[in-house]
């Protein structure tokens, strides 16, 4: 580069994105300095990844400008910021597992004559990227015979192979033990100091204080604010993600009576290293919040219960002991589970409302297998009027909804015959905000019709809103438990990120 | 209908109607060719739209048209199957030792060779199922150990039947129509009415559409895969004596290419191939489609040879519509 570099390696200018009805990233102006490690913190959907995958060319926003070296770009894939000097290495490798570290570093960018690789200028290359990087690996060891933390190696001597001075890095500590933590962290350390910049996504805050130059905090894709790390705190960063929607009301919340019986209770649940001896108990006409950070083993829990992973413990449906081996068994039980996933999980997206909305009970609109689709589509059309799903035809396929009415008509799937437990994980990921507002009142009437509720989300104030009780998990365990009394989002979430109140060993 | 109208795309529709062409012709896109062609051999020759040519093409695809009934239920249930003419062959060499050796009698030995069909369709549908095996590859497997089975029980010879009444299955005719052509014509209801109407469809439906959705909400994927695959070596099974029984000879080899045959009548009429969508009809417009395509070239005296060009042109086609309409929907 003939001219001076400019000061900050990439500028972010008025960046939105938004996926359907949800903003993820609105109006974000942010300078990254060259060479520097810049940590980017929030909540789950806060639209820390978003940003991160912006910088890399893997999203591409809405509007605004992505300034890299003082230009304007216009990335339309990971492949375009390659050339632009950046890379984006996830908690999931990406790596050609049955090929060597080798072959894996020069993926796209051997050295050849003609098409014939020179193995002795490989060789030669790799010598001198182990030198630069300190990163010492065996050239000839397969990739799927390396650790996790060795692969993320194997993606950093291969993007400093491509030349990039600029990687993003996201959670890339999440699938890492402490000691391999630590030395992903001095590694990072020696690429900043030869001058290379990172962008650091993560939400464990200590790492992120320990290592960053910068961090900023985003909180509902709002940048909340930028700043030295060492005027930082654990508990200063919790508090600016802190922070309710206003946008958002909630029904009048009507606790359960206090004789109300128990109709889910779960002792010593396991399924290691998702789910570690989790109890709960919950009450006819209660909600209960499940929350904690994504990965934290919510919706693990959640799947153990309905019977959709293998798990072990003990599990009373309205006082009987059941062994819940599969979700039929569970639907048998009167236990249903709309699934953290509608697209991938939920839903059968090419076939109509009615196939959709009867498939788990299809004894009920049949004689010996034979169904009879009059009095289907007669129950059906109740049962979608109830709910306010907004259709042109209950044989409309569900991919010509929209993720509001998607989500409705999950809730009449399960609802088709009344359950006693009923489980909802993230149901209002991706919907607008009033389609939100209906599910809240979907969810609050079914506690008052004496359901049992466990209600996973990712948006506190969600929980906040409509749970009578909850429970917060971390590292596959509930870690704290608060009533209405005790509640509030700033428990959560020093619960969720094990900071200052509530340290565990 | 059950709520009042209202636009729920809102921001879509351009997008959908542009890509609803693709969709559109593929989903229609078997009867608008099948009519096309109908119409231009009947324009082009007089012998083709004859009672006896009709009837003719009606008995000469019976026997694909059964196995592909069959293996559409397969295709929609997410599955793949690619024994069936190792099957049919199995069954008529079943059938006809079952004749030969033992006094069940010509009904019996039939009903034996089909269900021989059955069983070998639950052997492929546990191999994929319950020992987790793609379908291809399992299939592929079971022909091959299917067609050495054959040669083990023939020592590799025909087994040849001489009793005239024999060939009743195969060339017996009511009201002048071949009594394979009613055989695929219950068999094609059967299936269409098990997919169409009953539990077992729509458990078949989902199963392929969205494996994981179709067990979170209480489906025995494994088991309605297995049914299907049964359901595809049943058709085989009766393809197989329908076939012995027009020429009285079995062999082990002698159905094998009878496979490809089905599948391209299946992807033709449009089921997809990776499940989830499909019908009966349209394989069966798919499998008199392709027959058409060989009465059309000898009824016009073309070089036959170049048959095999057209329909494997015409089937390229085909699945690249199904990929380019699947991928504009999601």
């Amino acid at each position: 580069m003939s001219s001076e570099p400019p000061e900050a390696h990439v500028e972010l200018r008025q960046v939105s994105k938004h996926f359907g009805g949800v903003q993820a990233l609105a109006g974000i102006d942010l300078p990254i300095g060259r060479g520097s490690i810049h940590a980017l913190v929030g909540e789950n959907g806060a639209g820390k990844s978003t940003l991160g995958k912006i910088i890399a060319g893997v999203l591409r926003q809405d509007s605004g400008d992505l300034i890299v070296d003082g230009r304007r770009t216009a990335y339309r894939s990971p492949r375009d910021a390659i050339a632009d000097g950046t890379t984006i290495i996830t908690q999931e490798p990406t790596l050609v597992p049955h090929r060597s570290v080798l072959e894996n570093v020069f993926l796209g960018a051997e050295s050849s004559v003609v098409g014939v690789i020179e193995r002795r200028k490989m060789a030669r290359r790799y010598r001198a990227l182990v030198e630069q990087t300190g990163i010492e690996l065996p050239p000839r060891a397969l990739a799927r015979s390396l650790s996790v933390a060795d692969q993320q190696k194997v993606e950093i001597l291969r993007a400093i192979a491509r030349d990039t001075r600029l990687i993003v890095m996201d959670e890339p500590t999440s699938a890492l033990t402490r000691d391999e933590g630590e030395k992903l962290f001095a590694l990072v350390r020696g690429l900043r100091d030869r001058g290379a910049t990172i962008v650091y996504v993560s939400h464990f805050l200590d790492e992120v204080l320990a290592l960053a130059d910068t961090v900023t905090v985003l909180r509902d894709g709002r940048l909340v604010r930028t700043g030295a790390a060492d005027s930082e705190t654990p508990d200063r960063l919790v508090s600016a993600m802190l922070g309710r929607r206003l946008d958002l009301t909630f029904p009048e919340k009507e606790p359960p009576a206090a004789e109300a019986p128990v109709v889910l209770s779960v002792r010593s649940l396991s399924r290691p290293p998702a789910v570690r001896d989790v109890s709960l108990q919950i009450r006819a006409g209660e909600i209960v919040g499940l929350a904690g950070l994504i990965g934290s083993g919510r919706s693990e829990v959640a799947r153990a219960i309905f019977g959709a992973d293998r798990a072990v413990g003990e599990i009373e449906v309205e006082g009987r002991g059941v062994r819940l081996r599969s979700p039929r068994q569970a639907i048998d039980h009167g236990v249903v589970m709309i699934p953290e996933d509608r697209k991938s999980q939920g839903l059968l997206m090419l076939r109509s409302i009615v196939d959709n909305i009867t498939l788990p009970h299809l004894d009920d609109v049949s004689k010996a297998g034979i169904l009879s689709r009059r009095s289907e589509r007669r129950r059906v059309r109740e049962a979608t009027a109830r709910l306010d799903v907004r259709a042109k035809s209950t044989n409309a396929p569900v991919n010509t909804l929209s993720g509001g009415n998607q989500q409705k008509v999950l809730f009449a799937k399960w609802l088709f015959r009344p359950p006693r437990v009923f489980i909802a994980d993230e149901p209002t990921r991706g919907i607008d905000v009033g389609a939100k507002m209906a599910i809240y009142e979907l969810i609050h009437s079914l506690a008052k019709q004496g359901i049992g509720v466990l209600l996973i989300s990712s948006e506190h104030e969600e929980i906040l809103g409509l749970a009578h009780r909850v429970l917060v998990m971390r590292n596959g365990s509930v870690v704290a438990e608060f009533d209405q009394e005790t509640m509030n989002e700033d428990v959560l979430l020093h619960a969720a990120f094990a900071t200052a109140q509530d340290k565990v060993a | 209908m059950a709520t009042q109208d209202v636009p729920v795309a809102r921001a879509r529709p351009l997008a959908l109607s542009r890509l609803a062409n693709v969709a559109v012709i593929r989903d229609y896109g078997v009867v608008v060719a099948f009519v096309a062609l109908f119409i231009t051999l009947s324009l082009t020759s007089p012998a083709f739209f004859t009672w006896a040519n009709m009837k003719n093409l009606a008995f000469q695809t019976a026997p694909v048209g059964i196995i592909a009934a069959g293996g559409t239920l397969v295709f929609i249930g997410g599955g793949f199957d690619l024994s069936v003419g190792a099957v049919s062959g199995f069954a008529a060499i079943i059938a006809g030792k079952a004749f030969l050796h033992t006094g069940i009698g010509l009904w019996g030995s039939l009903i034996v060779g089909a269900l021989a069909g059955l069983g070998c369709g639950i052997g492929n549908g546990i191999l994929v199922t319950v020992g987790r095996v793609n379908a291809f590859i399992a299939t592929l497997a079971t022909s091959i150990i299917i067609y050495g089975f054959a040669q083990v029980i023939t020592g590799g010879n025909l087994v040849s039947v001489q009793a005239e009444r024999f060939a009743t299955l195969g060339l017996g005719t009511v009201w002048g129509v071949n009594y394979p052509v009613f055989v695929w014509a219950a068999f094609a209801l059967v299936c269409g009415f098990l997919l169409a109407r009953t539990i077992f469809g729509r458990y078949t439906y989902a199963a392929g559409g969205n494996p994981e959705a179709a067990r979170l909400s209480g489906v025995r994927v494994g088991t309605i895969r297995t049914a299907t695959f049964a359901m595809s070596g049943l058709g085989a099974g009766i393809a197989g004596v329908i076939l012995f029984s027009e020429v009285g000879t079995a062999q082990w080899n002698a159905n094998s290419g009878i496979e490809f045959d089905a599948i391209t009548a299946i992807v033709l009429g449009g089921t997809s191939l990776l499940g989830g969508e499909g019908a009966i009809w349209r394989t069966v417009l798919g499998a008199f489609f392709l027959q058409m395509i060989g009465n059309g070239f000898d009824l016009l005296g073309t070089t036959p040879q170049w048959q095999y060009v057209i329909k494997g042109v015409i089937l390229a086609t085909a699945v690249s519509l199904d990929a380019w309409a699947r991928r504009s929907r999601t």
